[in-house]
């Protein structure tokens, strides 16, 4: 069948696209242009000039046709921005899912569709799973490159449609081989890094740039307002971290943390690690990859890029859901929260930004 | 005219000889459909190679001589040189020492707005290719001509702008654009700048070789064409300035001298040959492709697609059409998969497909990024045709091959 490869330029997708090949597919790739080539190209991000040239190499060399789409436009409004104005509401977003939610799977599985596509494939590390019930989206074999958290948000029509061929590979090292025996130039190609956007510099000077009404120090308050230190920018904090607070790192004795992010005051707020963890959350947007139970749920959520998964019950609500954990934890607002059962995601949403953070 | 239909005529048997014309009510394999006789309908990105081009270029490649050498080989591609330069300027209407020879369009463009264009105030229309937008000198006052729904220029925004500055201007303006195919009305364009004292450069990179062009008679003071948009190789063309006396023209890099020191470099000599011949043959063989384009059109429009650009007079063989609601893009790798090589907007290095600033100048708004291009070649057939419509109505319908 007819299947459109997403393809980064990089090892992993470009095995995708060889293998479908060889299981006789007709294979079409095509590559997203996020930014202007001509611009100052980061090493080890996805997506630039090199990789196009890359991406374009590989499927000269396997005989299949190649195309670049164009979206550039789209990435700016739907990623770069979005990511932006999060931080300046206070969150901590988190731009993969926002592209591979739009710009991936939504416009480039539009594309697909529009060429007559039967199917989509990418090199993300997550599998696939013909369930009775549809699709299911599940942790890949190999848990070190485990990419399910950031697609979450994939819905079920999508997945239907998504074909993620890496899930099973062992290991990295195993891909690398693959690509060898295929002759793929980009086999010994190091891998992408996340947040692909930022040249040079940091996120910070992105956001700032963007933001610039945000740019600057700041005082750093205690829950009650009283000012126990300074900082260079509201842009370098996450609620949940206990770094860069200085002197106010540790207050009376105890150890403190980012518990709230003011961007328009330009203030921190924290609180003591000990007593700044809450056990009830709420989430918004959440997609179910299974119908919502009304009951609710008992699960595993994980609400952060690498971290072990830890019990809870989840309720649907009207705008989303309630995550009751069983320990409490520091939650960080924007942040993706995944709901797993076993390996299998069951939705999940995102973490809405409290006024009060509930103490225990 | 004959000379032309036949060639085509070959090269069709070439393309068709075998699964196309047999094969049309069954299933063929698409690795085979799809890219072993692909019908190419994107002449205005560039035009299959002329025979008679070919054959001059072969000629020229076994040339050994440096034109600039005194020794007899270099005599040699000298009378070469000037041989072709002498039939570009009598069928262009134009000096020989008039007649600069150049790597391509895009430098016989810039070469004019930088050697001419000193101390002049830029007017630049609004749909000119990105040769033009993008070539004049850093800090150049610039000032951008409107278009109107058709794709003309409004003439009295350029009166009106010619008029408002105190420094004589330097307005360029192609003869045909590259998207839509349409006209400007040269002849009220150079009147008006004759008459505000304006020097008037125009891209003709289209137009040259499909139509009888006289610099003399257009009224332009310069003059862009290409050697690839008319049939011949990609790597030379001309800048062609009016006037009988040798025209002053500061070059963009001084190299040897060559062309009488207005642009550097040994010349391409099979690229010229093939151009100059390109050219004969074009005018030679006139072929009025509007009766295949209409066709074309009215097809497409009877699945859906509207011509951008139609209520102008128009190149015959260019044709714009945009299917509202479907991406430039998808429609271009669909068609491409399809065996069908056509373009949106003009061909750009990086190969994506984007929005195209010609469209969106003649106010269609978001049909820019809806549209393609579909520009018949000089060997045209109507079986190329027949298989566009065949598959751009499949395409507009959603319904495909691999779904078929």
């Amino acid at each position: 069948m007819r299947i459109l490869v997403a393809m980064s330029g990089g090892v992993d997708s470009s095995v995708v696209a060889a293998r479908l090949l060889e299981e006789g597919h007709e294979v079409v790739g095509a590559t997203l242009q996020l930014y202007d080539s001509r611009g100052a190209a980061k090493k080890g991000a996805c997506c630039a000039g090199q990789d196009i040239r890359d991406a374009r190499a590989v499927a000269d060399r396997l005989g299949f046709p190649h195309y670049v789409i164009d979206a550039e436009r789209r990435f700016q409004d739907s990623v770069i921005e979005r990511f932006a104005d999060a931080y300046a509401a206070g969150e901590t977003p988190v731009p993969c899912v926002a592209c591979n939610q739009g710009v991936k799977f939504t416009d480039l599985l539009g594309l697909a569709k529009e060429i007559g596509a039967e199917a989509m494939a990418t090199g993300h590390y997550v599998r696939r799973v013909e369930g009775p019930q549809g699709a299911e989206l599940h942790r890949p074999v190999d848990e070190a490159r485990d990419q399910s958290w950031f697609l979450f948000a994939t819905t079920r029509a999508q997945l239907d449609f998504l074909r993620f061929p890496l899930g099973d590979m062992p290991d990295k090292a195993a891909v690398r081989q693959e690509a060898e025996r295929y002759g793929l130039v980009v086999a010994g190609k190091p891998d992408s890094q996340d947040l692909c956007f930022v040249s040079d510099g940091s996120y910070v000077d992105l956001v700032e740039r963007m933001h610039p009404e945000m740019a600057g120090p700041g005082e750093i308050v205690d829950q009650s307002g009283h000012v126990v230190g300074a900082h260079e920018g509201v842009m370098r904090f996450t609620v949940g971290q206990s770094k860069r607070l200085g002197n106010a790192a540790r207050l009376q004795g105890e150890r403190q943390m980012v518990v709230g992010v003011e961007p328009g005051r330009k203030r921190v707020i924290i609180g003591p690690r000990a007593h700044a963890f809450v056990s009830a959350l709420s989430v918004r947007d959440v997609n179910w990859l299974v119908d919502a139970p009304p009951e609710g749920l008992v699960c595993k959520v994980q609400m952060r890029a690498r971290e072990e998964p830890r019990t809870a019950r989840v309720l649907p609500t009207a705008d989303g859901a309630t995550v009751l954990l069983d320990a409490p934890a520091m939650p960080a607002p924007g942040q993706a929260c995944v709901f797993y059962q076993g390996s299998r995601i069951l939705g999940g949403g995102f973490i809405r930004r409290t006024e009060q953070p509930v103490t225990v | 005219m004959t000379g032309a239909v036949l060639c085509g005529l070959q090269k069709a048997q070439f393309w068709y000889g075998f699964g196309y014309i047999n094969g049309m009510n069954k299933k063929i394999d698409d690795k085979e459909m799809n890219f072993s006789n692909p019908v190419y309908l994107d002449a205005n990105a560039t035009e299959p190679l002329r025979p008679k081009a070919r054959a001059a270029m072969l000629e020229a490649a076994d040339v050994t001589g440096n034109p600039s050498s005194v020794h007899q080989a270099g005599r040699r591609a000298r009378a070469l040189l000037e041989e072709a330069r002498n039939t570009l300027a009598s069928r262009m209407d134009v000096a020989p020492l008039n007649c600069v020879f150049t790597a391509g369009g895009t430098e016989a463009n810039v070469l004019a707005m930088h050697g001419l264009g000193q101390g002049r105030r830029f007017l630049v229309g609004r749909t000119e290719h990105d040769a033009v937008r993008k070539g004049m000198p850093d800090g150049a006052d610039v000032g951008w001509l409107e278009v109107d729904t058709h794709g003309q220029v409004r003439l009295d925004l350029l009166e009106a702008a010619l008029h408002a500055g105190s420094t004589p201007a330097f307005v360029c303006l192609m003869l045909a654009n590259n998207e839509t195919g349409v006209l400007h009305p040269l002849d009220e364009v150079a009147r008006l700048c004759r008459q505000y004292g304006a020097h008037l450069h125009v891209d003709a990179v289209q137009a040259a070789g499909r139509m009888e062009l006289s610099v003399e008679q257009c009224g332009a003071d310069s003059l862009a064409c290409s050697g690839h948009k008319m049939g011949g190789p990609k790597g030379a063309g001309a800048l062609l300035l009016r006037g009988p006396a040798p025209r002053p023209l500061t070059p963009l890099f001084e190299g040897g001298g060559q062309e009488q020191g207005r642009r550097g470099g040994t010349q391409p000599l099979p690229a010229i040959a093939g151009l100059v011949a390109a050219l004969c043959d074009g005018l030679d063989n006139p072929r009025d492709l509007a009766p295949l384009r209409n066709r074309l059109e009215q097809a497409a429009c009877a699945a859906g697609a509207v011509v951008c650009g139609a209520g102008a007079p128009r190149l015959g063989n260019t044709a714009s059409l945009a299917l509202a609601g479907r991406r430039a893009q998808g429609q271009l790798m669909r068609l491409d998969l399809d065996g069908v090589c056509v373009s949106a907007g003009s061909a750009c290095s990086s190969g994506k497909v984007a929005f195209s600033h010609v469209l969106d100048a003649m106010g269609l708004g978001e049909l820019a990024g809806q549209a393609i291009r579909v520009s018949l070649p000089w060997n045209t057939q109507e079986a190329d045709v027949e298989r566009f419509v065949q598959s751009y109505t499949r395409m507009a319908a959603g319904a495909g091959l691999a779904l078929a």
